[in-house]
């Protein structure tokens, strides 16, 4: 089984949500992770769904998606052709002892402290799925309070949108 | 005006013609305008279920959308059945609910039922309405989504206090279905691929299912099928779809089907489905069906197509346009290519037919035989007769044994598999139909499942006739109770034979029908006669028959097509080369 992301531009309408995470559950299969919010329309809202799935049934599950009346247009982003990113908030247990040491961790991933107190820091960091993993591989031996992470969001590089054509 | 008249005023406008349906708290306010209107007419059923079967028996018959209309909560609920059903067989219906007051959605009020969330998984779509003003554009939309691309059910939720608000109505509305699409014109490439394969292949098998009924592309069928002296088979949604008297039909595939049918298409090198979506009941155990077959896959619904079996030219498209296009193509290939000699094909195929016709045996213990009451209600009714049925042994019978020349004759709940669907479906139908004999070929399982609609029949004016093969058991499982369980029969006999309980000819008459009964060969002719004169009332005859008759052919559910017995014992041998 191999990662796939797909966009899927939805109408912004009630219920919309229920509609797609129903379909997937109900063929069988498993989101990894999911966004959704606005677009530069004001009435079509952007999804994008993380599945693991074989090809064949990826095709089918695209397929169904597209026999949902609010369902606009599905793309999917491959990773080479896209930017991904992820946001993850951390909470770790820094007291005095190791709080430089958790603050060069930081740095050393471009990610920034957004709290502090004397026991604790937390930490916001956006980017890759695995990049996110690295950091937080790093920060484990110092105590993780608490974390919590969006789903991903992607966009296709280059001048090219996908909204622009939906929308025509 | 109010959302309520509004409403009224829609259906009248997008030329809905009759509603079934039941009114209740919610509900209400629309019933008060719908009293004055002269277009629409409703019918008051009984149950909520009746009124989907019934909108789905209209819309098959007629080629219209049917409408149903029921309360919030249980009259809600009670439309997910045949609103499954529907979904299931590409019906074509609108479900009206009332649902409560918007400032009491969610607050678990009186008959509040989530019924969009609830009808989600089955519908093709639905909407709560949260504003009358869009009352005209959802009805619109709802009617259109319901019966272009492949149809489907769709249900329109109406709060009660969005009825009782003062709106404004304008018509036509402007439709904003940005994300619905459906492609009609197939791609032409696809086509000409498709042609190719067409006239190369030594044993084509034309494997024909709904759609092309509900695409009306029956004319086009037969061309093509003349045109190149291809064999049809019609699956369980498509009987009528292609003549049953013509010599290239081999008859219904499937686990039910014809030996013949079946092997043609085991045998095969060229599927050319048309509107058919390869369900299991067709196919048998999928790894093993149809083994050295290329699949040309013609569906509306893009999602169809390599969904079971993989397609090597998939098109999409509306059915009729897709044969019509195909047939020009045929013809032009033609000109080029070698012509195929389909005379060896052909020898196989009649042989099988021959060996292996639909049959029977009459029961040993001296019972009346279920299959010939069926076989000579289809040879007594007049030739524009429609049939529907429950689910079941009668229902294979009636697929088997009535012969079916023209599309529309016939309608049953195939994919759901819905037991008293036949006699709300046959209401449905006389209304859409009024001029022709409706006859649903039920059982005394089914029948007692939905039976009340009767009092409706009576009431409204519509003379349906119902044959119930009562068999005093649930035959099918019954069947497969002797097949698969050892004769142990664990909960299938209903009593109707020991106890007569209940006396269905009683029954009949206490709901405002007429009542008969046959229990002997000599009586069928008879009371079928007598059946066909009664035109001021509904019929229903009580069929006696025996219990143990069972349903052949059969392919026993999870295995292969090619180890389909041709009665208890009897296999022919699809190993040796035929």
């Amino acid at each position: 089984m191999t990662r796939h992301t797909l966009s899927v531009l939805v109408e912004d309408k009630p219920g919309v949500l229920a509609r797609v995470a129903g379909l997937f559950s109900r063929r069988g299969f498993n989101i990894e992770s999911l966004a959704v919010g606005r677009t530069e329309y004001p009435d079509i809202s952007r999804m994008t769904i993380v599945v693991s799935v074989d090809e064949l049934p990826l095709e089918q599950v695209t397929k169904q998606l597209n026999k949902l009346i609010n369902v606009i247009k599905i793309v999917e982003l491959e990773p080479a052709a896209s930017v991904q990113r992820q946001l993850v908030l951390i909470k770790v247990r820094a007291d005095a002892t190791v709080r430089s040491q958790v603050l060069e961790t930081v740095q050393l991933f471009r990610a920034k402290v957004v709290d502090v107190s004397p026991e604790a820091v937390t930490i916001e960091a956006t980017g890759t799925s695995e990049k996110l993993d690295a950091l937080l591989r790093m920060l484990e031996p110092y105590g993780l309070r608490e974390i919590v992470q969006s789903g991903m969001v992607a966009i296709g590089r280059g001048a090219r949108s996908i909204t622009a054509t939906a929308v025509r | 005006m109010t959302g309520a008249q509004s409403l009224v005023r829609s259906l009248e406008a997008v030329g809905c013609e009759v509603v079934f349906g039941i009114p209740g708290g919610t509900i209400l306010p629309a019933y008060d305008p719908l009293l004055d209107s002269t277009k629409v007419r409703h019918i008051l059923v009984r149950h909520e279920q009746g009124a989907g079967h019934a909108a789905t028996g209209y819309a098959q018959a007629t080629g219209k959308v049917g409408v149903c209309m029921a309360t919030s909560g249980p009259g809600a609920t009670n439309l997910v059945t045949p609103i499954a059903d529907a979904n299931m067989d590409s019906v074509p219906i609108v479900a009206i609910t009332g649902q409560q007051s918007r400032p009491l959605i969610g607050t678990d009020a009186f008959q509040e039922a989530d019924i969009c969330g609830i009808t989600m998984p089955i519908t093709k779509h639905n909407v709560l309405v949260t504003d009358p003003a869009d009352i005209p554009r959802a009805i619109a939309e709802a009617f259109h989504i319901a019966s272009t691309g492949r149809p489907g059910p769709v249900l329109v939720d109406i709060p009660k206090d969005v009825l009782q608000e003062q709106t404004s109505f304008s018509w036509p509305p402007e439709l904003r279905l940005p994300g619905y699409r459906p492609t009609t014109r197939p791609h032409g490439k696809q086509v000409r691929e498709a042609a190719k394969l067409i006239v190369a292949a030594r044993k084509p098998v034309l494997y024909v299912g709904g759609g092309v009924i509900k695409a009306d592309a029956h004319a086009e069928l037969l061309r093509l099928a003349e045109d190149t002296g291809i064999p049809v088979v019609t699956t369980l949604m498509a009987r009528g779809a292609f003549p049953d008297s013509h010599d290239q039909h081999l008859g219904m595939p499937g686990m039910h089907g014809t030996v013949a049918a079946v092997a043609a298409m085991q045998k095969s090198d060229l599927l050319i489905a048309l509107g058919a979506r390869f369900d299991d009941r067709v196919t048998g155990q999928l790894n093993s069906f149809a083994p050295d077959a290329q699949i040309i896959h013609a569906d509306i619904d893009p999602a169809e197509i390599s969904k079971n079996r993989r397609a090597d030219v998939p098109i999409v498209g509306d059915c009729k346009e897709i044969i019509t296009e195909l047939i020009d193509a045929v013809r032009t290939e033609r000109e080029t290519a070698k012509a195929v000699d389909l005379t060896p094909w052909w020898d196989t195929l009649k042989s099988l037919r021959e060996t292996f016709p639909l049959g029977y045996d009459w029961p040993e213990d001296g019972t009346l035989s279920p299959q010939y009451v069926i076989e000579r209600i289809g040879a007594m009714s007049p030739a524009d007769t429609i049939y529907t049925a429950g689910v079941g042994q009668h229902q294979m019978w009636a697929a088997q044994f009535v012969k079916y020349e023209h599309p529309r004759t016939w309608i049953n709940s195939g994919g759901l598999g819905t037991m008293g669907f036949a006699v709300p479906a046959a209401m449905g139908i006389k209304a859409g139909e009024p001029g022709r004999t409706v006859w649903a070929i039920d059982g005394d399982g089914c029948f007692q499942m939905t039976n009340q609609e009767l009092a409706t029949c009576a009431i409204e004016g519509l003379p349906v006739k119902i044959a119930v093969i009562n068999n005093g058991n649930l035959g099918m499982v019954r069947q497969w109770q002797t097949l698969f369980y050892g004769e142990r029969y664990s909960n299938t006999d209903l009593g109707t034979h020991k106890h007569r309980i209940p006396d269905f000819k009683l029954l009949a008459e206490a709901l405002g029908c007429a009542g008969l009964r046959a229990e002997s060969r000599e009586e069928v002719d008879d009371v079928i006669a007598k059946a066909l004169e009664i035109n001021d009332r509904p019929v229903v005859v009580d069929f006696v028959v025996g219990k143990d008759a069972q349903v052949w052919p059969m392919v026993a559910a999870g295995t292969g097509n090619s180890e389909i017995m041709a009665a208890r014992g009897i296999r022919p041998l699809f190993d040796e080369d035929l």
